[in-house]
């Protein structure tokens, strides 16, 4: 713990110049199953970068190893130039990294407004004591959430709903309360696992549009996993594909959609 | 800008649901203030005795209802919060009313340091570690070198003055003494419950990854809140204390951790106002049921379950819910 404070406060070099999320190495396995195998990327402050690859590839064990829900047997992950697997899982959110989830990760007895709010969590600070007296700060923090939650709600259009349990409510929008619960973290960089799942022809269109916003308007980085191709391809800097664990391509879209390894992968004819 | 949730919009007998609930609150409060005065002495007793329990519910419920922490060993914390202010009555003769914070704090600190162990636990794990929690407490209290402070298997007796006030009879004065620390455990409990930390206990039940992920220190909350209710329910151990006049290790077994579980699930997992249902419920329904057959009271009192749960399955606060639901209607117009 006290290496990674005294890492902390040197000034990197890097932090300026270099890329927001720099993966290298990392190498992680289930009992006999590589999932991933030695996967290095960046991502750069600013882009939207696509994570693609078949079934099973490994994208959302990326994601969890980025979040440090899982710890990778190998490698090292620096956001900001400052390593984060040393950090408890609980302080991903804070250091700015947000995520969604594929399968779904909401408070289910929660409303979509309570769900939010507890998205921003790492933005207040709050304890027991001072929430059992309600203290006259903690109603003001209070209310800044709830201002702030529900201006997030009517950006992404779920005001109808913003009372309702989620578990009420359609996949496709338990998605978008997912997006906005991460956004309510204040997050540098956001992690989005599958957020075409559930949406219609039309509904994609208007996800990639909100993904451009999200980057262009709030300045946060995205990565992105989407089985959407037309979607990933129409909207990322930058494209990174895995395969069985192992990183087959990174590059523009054009490159990727290029790459004979790719293109074999998703063929699905082997070696 | 913020809408007012639907739900509160709702009109019975053209009254919102808003104002429904003031009017249950101020009414509820004027009930509870008239009592003493309506029933005989060992029925405002039974009552003091009622509140209690709910609030020793109350605190379960922080525990098991809002952060999903399953606990058979509250009878633990409520001997601990009694014998806190039996000792330090009996002892150093602190008036009883300095007595009960500092058996919140006692019960606290204990309520935290299991908690910490009992992170690794979930489930059914966590309800054996919590049950053999209930199950040392009697006979710790009456080992010898503790012996010394708690009067082992004799227990002690507390002596607390007479009630000052000279319209009020001792029974009335601790009945009243008792709803004050109520109104405040209650209010204590709905401001934990409705702000960050609320939600923060609440995130952890539904999704302890998702948590982690939105910035909870998850393990510092689950043992904090453990904290929290065991505090809660030692504040009703030292009313139990001060009320009973007596303190002995037989009084605080396993059965008594059960009827706690009973009130909660009998009150509303998850519901503030449940546990005073819960409170009356494990008080009143044991004596009932002694009163039409000695021989078979725990086979009546099993009735009562099986039929309360069965009209009732989502307790109490459940059934309110319900029947609101079923009356209320969207305002005309
Ligand atoms: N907790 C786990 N325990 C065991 N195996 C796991 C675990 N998590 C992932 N795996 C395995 O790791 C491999 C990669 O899975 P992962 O979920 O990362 O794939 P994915 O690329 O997200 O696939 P999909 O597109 O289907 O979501 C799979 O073989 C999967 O079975
Ligand atoms: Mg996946």
């Amino acid at each position: 713990m006290s290496g990674s404070l005294a890492e902390r406060s040197e000034p990197d070099p890097r932090t300026a110049s270099g890329p927001l999320l720099d993966v290298s190495g990392i190498k992680l396995s289930f009992g006999g199953i590589k999932a991933l195998d030695d996967v290095s990327f960046t991502v750069d402050s600013g882009q939207i970068v696509g994570l693609i690859g078949p079934n099973g590839a490994g994208k959302t064990t990326m994601f969890n190893c980025l979040s440090r829900v899982y710890v990778p047997n190998e490698g090292q992950i620096r956001f900001k130039g400052q390593p984060i697997l040393k950090e408890p899982t609980h302080r991903i959110a804070d250091i700015g990294i947000g995520r969604t989830f594929q399968n779904l990760a909401l408070f289910k007895t929660m409303t979509v407004l309570q769900n939010v709010m507890v998205g921003g969590h790492c933005t207040t600070a709050s304890g027991f004591i001072g929430n059992a007296l309600r203290l006259p700060s903690v109603r003001r923090e209070e209310d800044e959430l709830v201002g702030r939650a529900w201006s997030l709600i009517s950006y992404l259009g779920l005001e109808s709903v913003a009372h309702a349990r989620v578990s009420d409510l359609p996949f496709g929008t338990q998605k978008r309360v997912e997006i906005g619960r991460a956004l309510a973290s204040k997050p540098t960089l956001l992690l989005m696992d599958e957020p075409a799942g559930g949406l219609n022809h039309e509904e994609i269109g208007g996800l990639g549009d909100l993904i451009r916003q999200i980057r262009d308007e709030r300045d946060i980085t995205v990565l992105i996993v989407e089985h959407h191709m037309s979607l990933v391809m129409a909207i990322s800097d930058k494209v990174v594909a895995l395969d069985f664990g192992r990183k087959l391509a990174e590059g523009t879209p054009a490159e990727v959609q290029k790459d004979p390894e790719v293109i074999r992968a998703y063929l699905g004819t082997n070696d | 800008m913020p809408t007012r949730n639907p739900a509160d919009m709702l009109q019975i007998a053209g009254i919102e649901m808003v104002s429904w609930r003031r009017i249950w609150l101020v009414a509820g409060l004027v009930i509870a203030i008239a009592l003493p005065f309506l029933f005989e002495g060992f029925t405002v007793f039974q009552l003091t005795r009622a509140l209690i329990y709910a609030i020793a519910i109350l605190g379960l419920n922080l525990l098991t209802g809002f952060n999903g922490q399953f606990s058979l060993g509250h009878s633990a914390f409520f001997a601990i919060g009694a014998y806190t202010t039996a000792i330090m009555m009996d002892r150093w003769e602190v008036a009883y009313y300095w007595t009960i914070l500092p058996a919140a704090a006692v019960c606290f600190v204990a309520g935290f340091l299991f908690g910490l162990p009992a992170l690794r636990l979930e489930g059914l794990y966590l309800a054996l570690a919590t049950f053999a929690l209930a199950t040392a407490t009697p006979q710790i209290l009456k080992y010898e070198p503790v012996a010394k402070f708690t009067g082992g298997v004799q227990g002690l007796d507390v002596f607390p003055d007479d009630s000052p006030v000279s319209f009020l009879s001792n029974d009335q004065w601790w009945y009243y003494f008792t709803l004050v620390v109520a109104l405040i455990a209650f209010l204590v409990a709905w401001n934990l419950v409705r702000g960050r930390t609320g939600r923060a206990m609440i995130a952890i039940r539904d999704n302890p990854i998702a948590s982690k992920t939105m910035g909870i220190n998850t393990a510092l909350y689950k043992s904090l809140t453990f904290g929290v209710s065991a505090a809660f329910t030692g504040v009703a151990g030292a009313l139990e204390a001060i009320v009973i006049q007596f303190v002995a290790p037989d009084s605080f077994t396993f059965l008594l951790a059960v009827s706690f579980l009973v009130g909660l699930v009998v009150g509303g997992i998850g519901s503030i106002p449940g546990a005073i249902f819960g409170g009356l419920f494990i008080l009143l329904i044991p004596n009932w049921a002694d009163q039409i057959s000695q021989g078979l009271s725990w086979a009546i009192y099993g009735l009562f379950l099986i039929g309360a749960v069965y009209v009732m399955p989502a307790g109490a606060a459940g059934l309110v819910r319900l029947v609101t639901m079923r009356l209320a209607k969207k305002p005309s117009g």
